[in-house]
């Protein structure tokens, strides 16, 4: 890991060095207010100082190709009604095999991504993303799973699934994936 | 494979460092106001400047056109074109209806340095109300424009103009599973935008510190939400809070001094805190199984303004930040009303509300009957925020299924969007002046 921060230190470093070329010249005007300055320096601020920053951005990149696999490891979406959290019944077989995955594994852990359609307001949809993912985690340890086997994160509306304005599109947004993690 | 990731997604982020976003914006009077104030902005005597000297006057024009308060004259309807009072033919300008009229010029003085001359009269007393004279280099010319317009709206409104203010907003581009989040900083017209913070991660929620130097936004890069003040003339941040489970809709203290946050307990239950941003102490604020959410602090500093879920849909509320206060419901008028904002002056609330499954931004009065009014007709409005004179509020909508910013003045009757060339425009926070 001290490796592949060095080596991205390097990079945003040269790039740093390399500089950015600045279009916008705003920041000579006399009469204009405050400088926003190009931002490349915060994004390497960002990857070199925070321990794993990277790995979730790995994680990201392979999302689509852990959703469509099979077997119990594999990325699992539960589905959910509009403005409910409840698990629906066509659902609960996907919450027993990933009890019985954790329990069998003790040492595995999951994280449940909670998200929403995009109809409401952005903040107040992050508290139903974290409600649905809660739903889904008080279900696994009613089924036995240890607490400090599951975290759960919500995206709210951030995190679409499939984009568009319909009620086919929104369908598959609100829903919690459950991820099980490295 | 790790490693491969890391290299790319930081060599992802350098590469695209030009940041050279160019977001047209396309301003469009989508409800006019009848009783606009008509005006005519005559264009500046330039005679020794080239063809690609920037044209101030139009900018000045176009800033009060879009205020929706005043009515612009069109250049090709002018019968002549002064340049100072005394050469202005005010029973000929009269004859045209103009109530008002900017005159001036722009003269080189040296390299990279001007000079504009303005006045402003009233056409029918041939009173001259305004006469400045602006110094300014190249790159100033857009900013002495809108400080100009800012002038002149103060002069014949009474009320502070916003023009030369900025605004922040979240800029989505590309398509999944492939997107970009952008934090965009623009000035109010949508002009001159620079990114400040890019992702391959949601970025939400941006708020301005009260002086203007900072916003505070949450960021999702890590995979989880982490809350970060961010120093804009630096581009310096640190992060604010990256508790367990939610850290989100941060809200400054007007003294700066504080955050009003949204945290959850390891059950999922959000509740507002405030955190000391010197001290980094925390006090909880609400504690409610419901989900608590979008606080806004009161002018006075001394109450929370909220989204609350306990009474069954989301309702808005306002809380005491001593402890023991207990939170007062303030809506009442249909099924979902959340994201509350409050006017400069605190006479009005704006928030998000429900009608007919369509989401639209009403106001509330808050110092009479609590008189409600619904102030846009789309879709999707949502995200009020309100320019810093209280005279417009800036939200987001849908235009053909896109994103995008409009306007509409707090009193409801002007209305305009921001159309921009690309991207998803999300959250716009209006600067402070």
């Amino acid at each position: 890991m001290k490796r592949i921060l060095s080596i991205a230190v390097l990079i945003a470093g040269a790039a740093l060095l390399a500089g950015c070329p600045k279009k916008h010249n705003v920041n000579d005007a006399p009469v204009a207010g405050t400088q926003v300055p190009d931002s490349s320096g915060n994004a390497a601020e960002g990857a070199s100082t925070s321990t794993s920053p990277l790995d979730g951005d790995a994680n990201s990149s392979s999302r689509g190709l852990n959703g469509e696999g099979t077997g119990p490891l594999a990325r699992k979406i539960i589905y959910f009604d509009f403005d409910k959290s409840e698990i629906k019944p066509e659902f609960a077989d996907i919450v027993t095999a990933t009890a019985h995955t954790l329990s069998g594994n003790p040492r595995l852990k999951l994280k449940l991504e909670g998200n929403t359609d995009e109809r409401g307001t952005r903040e107040y949809n992050i508290g139903l993303g974290e409600r649905r993912a809660q739903a889904v985690r008080r279900a696994l340890m009613l089924q036995g799973v240890a607490e400090s086997q599951v975290s759960t994160v919500s995206f709210g509306a951030e995190r679409p699934a499939a984009e568009g304005d319909d009620e086919a599109a929104w369908a598959k947004n609100r829903r919690v994936e459950v991820v099980f993690l490295p | 494979m790790h490693k491969l990731f890391s290299c790319l997604a930081v060599l992802v982020l350098t590469w695209a460092c030009p940041f050279t976003h160019a977001s047209e914006f396309v301003v469009e009077v989508t409800k006019g106001q009848t009783e606009a104030i008509p005006i005519a902005v005559v264009p500046f005597a330039s005679a020794e400047l080239t063809a690609a000297s920037f044209d101030v006057a139009q900018l000045v024009s176009d800033d009060l056109a879009r205020s929706g308060r005043f009515k612009t004259m069109d250049r090709k309807d002018m019968i002549e074109q002064p340049h100072t009072g005394a050469n202005i033919g005010f029973d000929d300008w009269r004859r045209l209806n103009n109530d008002y009229m900017v005159v001036g010029s722009m003269q080189a003085d040296g390299p990279d340095r001007y000079s504009i001359t303005y006045e402003l009269y009233n056409v029918l007393t041939k009173q001259r109300l305004l006469g400045f004279q602006i110094s300014s280099n190249r790159a100033g010319l857009r900013s002495a424009g809108h400080q100009i317009a800012d002038a002149v709206f103060e002069k014949i409104l009474g009320i502070r103009g916003a023009f030369s203010t900025r605004i922040a907003y979240i800029s989505v581009l590309g398509h999944l599973p492939d997107k970009t989040y952008q934090l965009i900083v623009a000035d109010a017209d949508g002009e001159n935008p620079h990114v400040v913070m890019q992702s391959r991660e949601p970025l939400m929620s941006p708020s301005w510190s009260p002086d203007g130097s900072s916003l505070a936004y949450v960021s999702f890069e890590q995979r989880l939400p982490t809350m970060y003040v961010q120093t804009l003339k630096t581009g310096d941040r640190r992060v604010v809070s990256a508790q367990a489970g939610v850290n989100q809709a941060p809200s400054w203290s007007p003294d700066g001094k504080k955050l009003a946050l949204v945290l959850s307990t390891r059950d999922g239950n959000l509740d507002i805190y405030v955190k000391d941003l010197t001290t980094q102490q925390l006090s909880r604020i609400t504690d409610d199984p419901g989900i608590d959410t979008e606080p806004q602090w009161s002018k006075d500093g001394q109450s929370i303004y909220f989204t609350s879920d306990r009474a069954g849909g989301p309702q808005i509320y306002k809380v005491g930040i001593r402890p023991g206060d207990k939170p007062r419901r303030l809506t009442f008028q249909g099924s979902y009303n959340a994201r509350p904002r409050i006017s400069p002056d605190e006479s009005q609330l704006a928030f998000v509300t429900q009608e007919n499954g369509d989401y639209r931004i009403a106001t509330m009065d808050l110092r009479g009957r609590g008189d409600v009014q619904v102030l846009t007709k789309g879709h999707f409005d949502v995200s009020p925020s309100y320019a810093p004179n209280g005279a417009v509020l800036i939200y987001a909508s849908r235009d053909k299924g896109r994103g995008v910013l409009a306007l509409v003045s707090a009193d409801g009757r002007v209305q305009q969007r921001l159309v921009s060339s690309e991207g998803e425009l999300q959250e716009p926070a209006w600067a402070p002046f």
